[in-house]
């Protein structure tokens, strides 16, 4: 349990918060000690890690270890949830998101999210992308800022003909694909990714995947993810979560190991992400 | 192994045929009970049919131009129109209108989208009973707080009436109609940096636009054919109106007061009038299904 003993004890050892075997590149988004209840049930327990720039970082996990629950904090999301509450510190360009100086509005245009669910506004392809530059302020060339964001979304050539029709006409890989552009339009500097393609087929969540690749070298990347292959395939490093009973009988999750994608699947330190990563639970 | 399987069977199960037949009781039953609903179904239906038919039957010999143009008749002249009833109703459900629409709606997008589960209960629980209260007691309160204040019946009044009628009505669908459209919408809104208000405003509200006219549409349409609360708030004049702080006639209104005279010019323009009105409801409603079908969710 030694990573449980840093998480517990961060300031002793704060390095160990990075994935183990992490070069000396740059971390954008580092929580300290960050646990988030749900009311009074505690969800997720005091994680401390660091995500690095232009990486792709993918969260695994059972369900109900807190995965979405954490990524929700990294743009403020959870505030949109009846009683929830976060404690410790994210930290992000040196500032911690959850201090009272902060303006959530202004966070989440530089840290954007793709949804499990893809959500396309029900407004018409280019309003899909002009709204979010809009209500931003965006000064520049709007139809050329929609075309280089659908390009860089990969969907371009599919829906250049009919920009007017509704984003909601479109197929659910086709409907993910406009949200990631969505996403990109804002020149965010983090994506975050929850479940993107858990609801896709597998020609669909190919074309994401390879999307993902091609997008670390501008952004970075956390992505949820059920499914392992997708970690191994898509991500740079790999945060293994995993969910206990608390004194209550209530299920929180908390981090068990956080490394390079390699060492996760190829020689996990704890025996709990040995066993998860074998399929042998969860 | 195959044979076993099917001699428990037969052990188990009564032997029957594969091929339809109407003698077995469980078939039988069935046909019986599915030829018992479509005639209950007819006997729902025969009101609507009935009404309409009546009324079409009995108004449409004065259903000409006259009718829609020419001002009403005193009492013993002969001819003469509904016109000035028209007006009056479309003047007194515009007032309603006005007034029930926008707070309506913006009472709905509290509900929906930013107030706390139990004063949204109480609030929705509230509006409910609002719903069920009579239309006479509402057309008695706003006799007590417009007529008597300003000392005069008029369209204002019968507008504050109706648009209290309406009220819950606009309230309950607005509500509902913001509550389809899926959370992950909104969060998409405030995940590319809307405040709560233009993501209320620029995604969630045009998403529920169709739906919440519908409900709107639908709250018009009842409102139209109210009658009691009009009696002794908008009244009645056979003249045409003059300013929304004046009596004006009303088509229910109209009906009402024609339908109990001795005289068959009067009666016959009451039975028009009914047709004019049970059209127009007719008219909303269908309006209201269009619109549905264009709604986003």
């Amino acid at each position: 349990m030694s990573s449980r003993n840093w998480a517990e004890n961060p300031q002793t050892d704060d390095s160990s918060a990075k994935p183990r075997q992490a070069n000396a590149s740059e971390s954008v988004l580092r929580t300290e000690k960050v646990s988030v209840y749900y009311g009074e049930t505690l969800a997720v327990q005091e994680v401390s890690m660091d995500i690095l720039k232009n990486s792709v970082t993918a969260f695994i996990g059972p369900s109900g270890c807190g995965k979405s629950t954490l990524i929700r904090c990294f743009n403020r999301l959870n505030d949109l949830i009846d009683g929830c509450r976060v404690e410790g510190k994210v930290i992000y360009r040196g500032k911690d998101l959850y201090s009272s100086k902060i303006d959530p509005v202004a966070v989440r245009r530089r840290i954007g999210m793709v949804f499990q669910k893809p959500n396309p506004f029900p407004k018409s392809i280019y309003e899909n992308i002009a709204y979010g530059a809009r209500i931003n302020g965006f000064k520049g060339d709007m139809d050329e800022l929609v075309e280089r964001s659908l390009q860089r979304a990969a969907i371009w050539n599919e829906v250049k003909d009919k920009l007017k029709t509704s984003g909601l006409s479109l197929s659910g890989g086709q409907q993910q694909r406009l949200c990631i552009a969505r996403a990109i339009a804002l020149k965010p500097e983090v994506v975050l990714m929850d479940e993107p393609a858990s609801s896709l087929d597998p020609v669909s969540t190919q074309r994401i995947e390879e999307l993902i690749h091609e997008l670390k070298q501008d952004y970075t990347i956390v992505i949820v993810t059920h499914n392992m292959q997708q970690a191994t395939r898509i991500s740079d490093y790999t945060a293994f979560f995993n969910a206990e009973a608390g004194k209550n009988g209530k299920r929180y999750g908390y981090l068990v190991e956080y490394d390079k994608t390699e060492a996760i699947f190829q020689s996990p330190q704890e025996e709990s992400t040995k066993q998860y990563v074998s399929g042998r639970f969860g | 192994m195959t044979a076993s399987t099917q001699d428990r069977h037969s052990e188990e199960f009564p032997t029957s045929k594969m091929e339809k037949s109407y003698s077995t009781p469980r078939t039988a039953i069935n046909l019986a009970l599915t030829i018992l609903a479509f005639l209950l179904l007819g006997v729902a239906l025969l009101p609507l049919f009935l009404v309409i038919g009546y009324v079409i039957v009995k108004g449409a010999n004065r259903l000409n131009l006259e009718l829609f143009t020419g001002s009403i008749p005193a009492a013993l002249q002969q001819g003469g129109g509904i016109a000035p009833a028209i007006v009056g109703t479309l003047i007194v459900v515009g007032i309603a209108a006005a007034i029930s629409i926008p707070f309506g709606v913006l009472a709905a997008i509290y509900l929906s989208e930013f107030s706390s589960g139990k004063i949204a209960w109480w609030v929705r629980f509230a509006t409910n009973v609002l719903s069920g209260v009579p239309s006479i007691i509402v057309g008695i309160f706003a006799y007590g707080v417009i007529v008597v204040t300003t000392g005069t019946y008029s369209a204002v009044a019968g507008g504050f009436a109706l648009a209290i009628l309406m009220l819950p009505i606009v309230v309950r669908t607005a509500d509902e109609s913001l509550q389809l459209v899926p959370q992950e919408v909104r969060w998409a809104s405030v995940g590319v940096g809307s405040s709560d208000f233009q993501t209320v405003l620029r995604i969630v509200l045009p998403a529920a636009m169709g739906a919440i006219a519908t409900g709107v549409t639908l709250a018009i349409a009842r409102a139209a054919g109210e009658t009691a609360p009009l009696i002794f708030t908008a009244l009645f004049t056979q003249f045409w109106p003059r300013g929304i702080w004046e009596p004006v006639p009303t088509l229910s209104v109209l009906i009402f007061n024609f339908a109990g005279l001795p005289y068959q010019n009067q009666q016959e323009l009451a039975w028009a009038a009914s047709l004019i009105l049970v059209l127009l409801i007719l008219l909303a409603s269908i309006l209201a299904r269009w619109v549905a079908s264009k709604s986003t969710y």
